[in-house]
C-alpha cells in the first residue's frame, strides 16, 4: 500500500499530497491523544500503590483514599484562594483527598467496565452469530431469551443480587453482565442474518466450508465494525450504571472509592463544594470520550478500504 | 467421446412456501461428460440456477427441498451422502462460480487468503505449498503477476479481475465438475469474450466438465458442446450445439433462437414470444409451453408430452415430434 503514495504525488502534484498528509495527521491525533489519556489512567490505576508487589508504602496517590481528616474538610483545589498544594484537587466532606480517591477509583471503574464489556460482548457475539447464521428454531429460542433479558429492568436485578449476595465488586460485574449481553446479541444477529445471504458466504459453502468455519472466518470479521462501536459506547453506559448502583447502595460499598459513588457523594454539596463531584465526573467523561475516539480509529483502521489514507 | 461424469435423473426440486409448493425443477434428466461444456439455457426463473444448487445440495434452507430423483457423480448418488461427506465433495469434486464477482469475495481477506482457504479445506499442506497452489490457480485463470496480486484485497481489483479470482477459488482444487452460473452476465462484452476464451483454455488444461448456465445464445454458441433448453422447470430439448442452432425441433427452442438479434438479417422488429411463462405454483396440466406455443394442438393442453429421442443425443419433449 505504501508504494501507491509516491504515484499519487507524481500524478497530481504536491497539493493533493499535502491534503492527504493533513488527513493522516488528524487521524493520528485522534488516536494518539485518547490513547495517551487511557494509558495514563491505566497506569494510575496500576500504580495507585504497589501493595500488590509487597510495597504498600510506595504509591502514586498522595494520600490514603479512605483516611478521614475532619480538620481538612471541604478544602478547594490548589488554584482557589483557600486551596493548597497539599491537596491538589481539594478534599471532600469528611476531609479525604480527592486526587487520591480519583486515582484509586480508576481501579474499580476501569476494571469493572473492561470486565463487563468483555463478558457481554463475548457472550452476545457468540449467541448473535449462532442465532443469525443458523436461523430456524435455534434463532427463535435464542431471540426469545434475548427478549426476556431486554425486558427485565437491570437496576431491579442488581438490587436483587445485592440483597442476596451482598453489595460488592463481583455483584456489580455479575449484575451488569447478566443482562448486558442481550443488546449485543440483537445487533450481531441482525448483521449475521444479512451476511448469511451474501454471495461470499455462498462461495464459502461452495468450496465445502463447515458452518462453524463460515461463522468464524466469514461472518465474524465482517461484524467487527458495529461490534467495536457498540463496545466503545458501552464504556460510558457501564461506568454510569455502576454509579447509579453505588447511589442505590448496591454498588461498591463505602468507604472504597469508585468514580460513581464519588459523584454521588458530592451531589449534596454541588453548590458549595463543586470539586467533590466534578473531578470524578471529568474522569468518567475522559474515559468515555477516549473510548469513543479509539473506537472510531480502530473501525477505520480495520476497514481495508480506508487503509490507504 | 469420453466418460459420463455426472448423471442427473428425474430431478425434482421444490420450494415450500406459504402460498404452496413451487415446483422449480420438475423432473429433469441430463448427463455431462468429462471435458465437455454442457449449456443450460432458458429465461429467468426457469430453474437453471436451482438445478445448479441442487447438484451441490446448497438450496436455501428450509424452503428448498430436493423431492425426488438421483444425482450421480462418478457412480455415487450425491443425494444419499451425509452433510459431512457432501462438504468433502464441494470444492474438491464439484465447484461453482456465482454470477456477481463484486459480491462473491469476502471484503476483509486478500485474494490469496480466500483461494488458500479452499486449498486448505481439502488438502493438508504446509503454508508454502498452499501458496504455490494459490499462485498456480491464479495463473490458470490468466491473472498477470499472480505472486504480487495474491496480496491484494478484492476492492483493489476490477470486476473482470475479481471474476477471475472467483474462478481461481473454484478451480483451486482442480474439481472434476464446474458449475458456472451466468459468470459473464455482470461483465462487459469485451471482458466477456476474454472470459469465455479462458474457460475453453482451462478446460483444455484440466479436462474439467462444465455446466454453463446462461440465457445468452451467443455464449452458448461460443462455448457449449451440448445444450439443454429449459422452460418452467422442465427440459424441452437437448442436443449438440450445432443441432440446436441448425435444426431446432421444439417450437420453444426455435422461438428463442429466432428472438436473438442478428446482424446478417434485416428485420423491422425483433421477434418475441407472446405471453409470460406460467406460474410455477399453478402449472397447466399439459405442456408448459402450450399457452404460448405457435404450433399448439388439442393434446398439448391435456397431457404432458413424453421425451422422445429423435437422433444421436437429440431429445425433444413435444407432441409435434413423433
Amino acid at each position: 500500500m505504501q508504494n501507491i503514495a509516491p504515484n499519487i504525488e507524481a500524478i497530481s502534484g504536491t497539493k493533493v499530497a499535502a491534503g492527504v498528509k493533513r488527513v493522516r495527521i488528524v487521524r493520528q491525533l485522534t488516536l494518539i491523544i485518547p490513547a495517551i489519556v487511557l494509558f495514563l489512567l491505566v497506569l494510575a490505576a496500576i500504580f495507585a500503590d504497589l501493595s500488590w508487589l509487597g510495597l504498600p508504602d510506595v504509591r502514586l496517590a498522595p494520600y490514603d483514599p479512605v483516611k478521614i481528616s475532619m480538620s481538612e474538610r471541604f478544602l478547594p483545589p490548589f488554584w482557589a484562594e483557600e486551596g493548597s498544594t497539599a491537596h491538589i484537587l481539594g478534599t471532600d466532606n469528611i476531609g479525604r483527598d480527592i486526587l487520591s480517591r480519583v486515582i484509586y477509583g480508576s481501579r474499580i471503574s476501569l476494571s469493572v467496565s473492561l470486565l463487563v464489556i468483555v463478558i457481554t460482548a463475548g457472550v452476545g457475539t457468540v449467541l448473535g452469530i449462532i442465532a443469525g447464521y443458523l436461523g430456524g428454531r435455534t434463532d427463535g429460542f435464542l431471540m426469545r431469551v434475548t427478549d426476556v433479558s431486554l425486558s427485565f429492568p437491570p437496576i431491579l436485578l442488581a438490587l436483587l443480587l445485592a440483597a442476596t449476595m451482598g453489595p460488592g465488586y463481583w455483584t456489580i460485574v455479575l449484575a451488569l453482565s447478566i443482562l448486558g449481553w442481550a443488546p449485543y446479541a440483537r445487533l450481531i444477529r441482525g448483521e449475521a442474518l444479512r451476511l448469511r445471504e451474501e454471495d461470499f458466504v455462498g462461495q464459502a459453502r461452495i468450496i465445502g466450508a463447515s458452518p462453524i468455519r463460515i461463522m468464524v472466518r466469514h461472518v465474524f470479521p465482517n461484524i467487527i465494525n458495529p461490534l467495536i462501536i457498540m463496545m466503545t459506547l458501552s464504556v460510558g453506559m457501564v461506568i454510569l450504571t455502576e454509579a447509579a448502583l453505588s447511589y442505590l447502595g448496591a454498588g461498591i460499598p463505602p468507604p472504597n472509592p469508585s468514580w460513581g459513588n464519588m459523584v454521588n457523594d458530592g451531589r449534596s454539596y454541588i453548590d458549595t463544594a463543586w470539586w467533590i463531584s466534578t473531578f470524578p465526573g471529568v474522569a468518567i467523561g475522559l474515559v468515555v470520550l477516549s473510548g469513543n475516539f479509539m473506537g472510531d480509529w480502530l473501525r477505520d483502521t480495520m476497514d481495508p478500504r480506508l487503509r490507504q489514507l | 467421446m469420453s466418460d459420463v461424469i455426472l448423471q442427473v435423473e428425474d430431478l425434482h426440486t421444490s420450494f415450500f412456501t406459504r402460498a404452496g409448493e413451487v415446483k422449480a425443477v420438475d423432473g429433469i434428466s441430463f448427463y455431462v461428460r468429462e471435458g465437455e461444456t454442457f449449456g443450460l439455457v432458458g429465461e429467468s426463473a426457469c430453474g437453471k440456477t436451482v438445478t445448479g444448487l441442487s447438484i451441490l445440495r446448497l438450496l436455501p434452507e428450509p424452503a428448498g427441498i430436493i423431492v425426488g430423483g438421483k444425482i450421480i457423480l462418478e457412480g455415487k448418488n450425491l443425494l444419499e451422502l451425509s452433510k459431512k461427506e457432501m462438504r468433502e465433495i464441494r470444492g474438491e469434486k464439484i465447484s461453482m462460480i456465482l454470477q456477481d464477482p463484486m459480491t462473491s469475495l469476502n471484503p476483509v481477506y486478500t485474494v490469496g487468503d480466500q483461494i488458500g482457504e479452499s486449498v486448505r479445506q481439502h488438502q493438508h499442506l504446509p503454508d508454502d505449498m498452499v501458496e504455490t497452489e494459490v499462485v498456480s490457480a491464479l495463473r490458470l485463470l490468466g491473472i498477470p503477476a499472480p505472486e504480487s496480486r495474491l496480496h491484494d484485497y478484492p476492492f483493489q481489483m476490477s470486476g473482470g479481475m475479481r471474476q477471475r479470482v472467483v474462478g481461481s477459488i473454484a478451480m483451486s482444487c482442480r474439481p472434476r465438475l464446474l458449475i458456472a452460473d451466468e459468470p459473464t452476465t455482470a461483465l462487459d462484452a469485451t471482458i466477456q469474450a476474454q472470459y469465455l476464451a479462458l474457460f475453453r483454455d482451462i478446460q483444455k488444461q484440466t479436462d474439467v466438465a462444465i455446466i454453463f448456465i446462461t440465457h445468452d445464445f451467443g455464449v452458448v454458441a461460443s462455448i457449449c458442446h451440448r445444450v439443454a433448453v429449459m422452460y418452467a422447470g422442465k427440459i424441452m430439448e437437448t442436443a449438440s450445439t450445432s443441432t440446436i442452432f441448425k435444426t431446432p425441433k421444439h417450437p420453444y427452442t426455435s422461438a428463442l433462437i429466432h428472438s436473438v438479434p442478428r446482424l446478417d438479417r434485416k428485420d423491422d422488429r425483433l421477434y418475441s414470444i407472446e405471453g409470460q411463462p406460467p406460474s410455477l405454483l399453478n402449472l397447466p396440466p399439459g405442456c408448459r409451453f402450450a399457452p404460448r406455443c405457435p404450433d399448439v394442438q388439442d393434446v398439448c393442453h391435456k397431457q404432458q408430452p413424453p421425451e422422445v429421442e429423435i437422433g444421436e443425443g437429440h431429445t425433444v419433449s413435444c407432441w409435434k415430434v413423433k
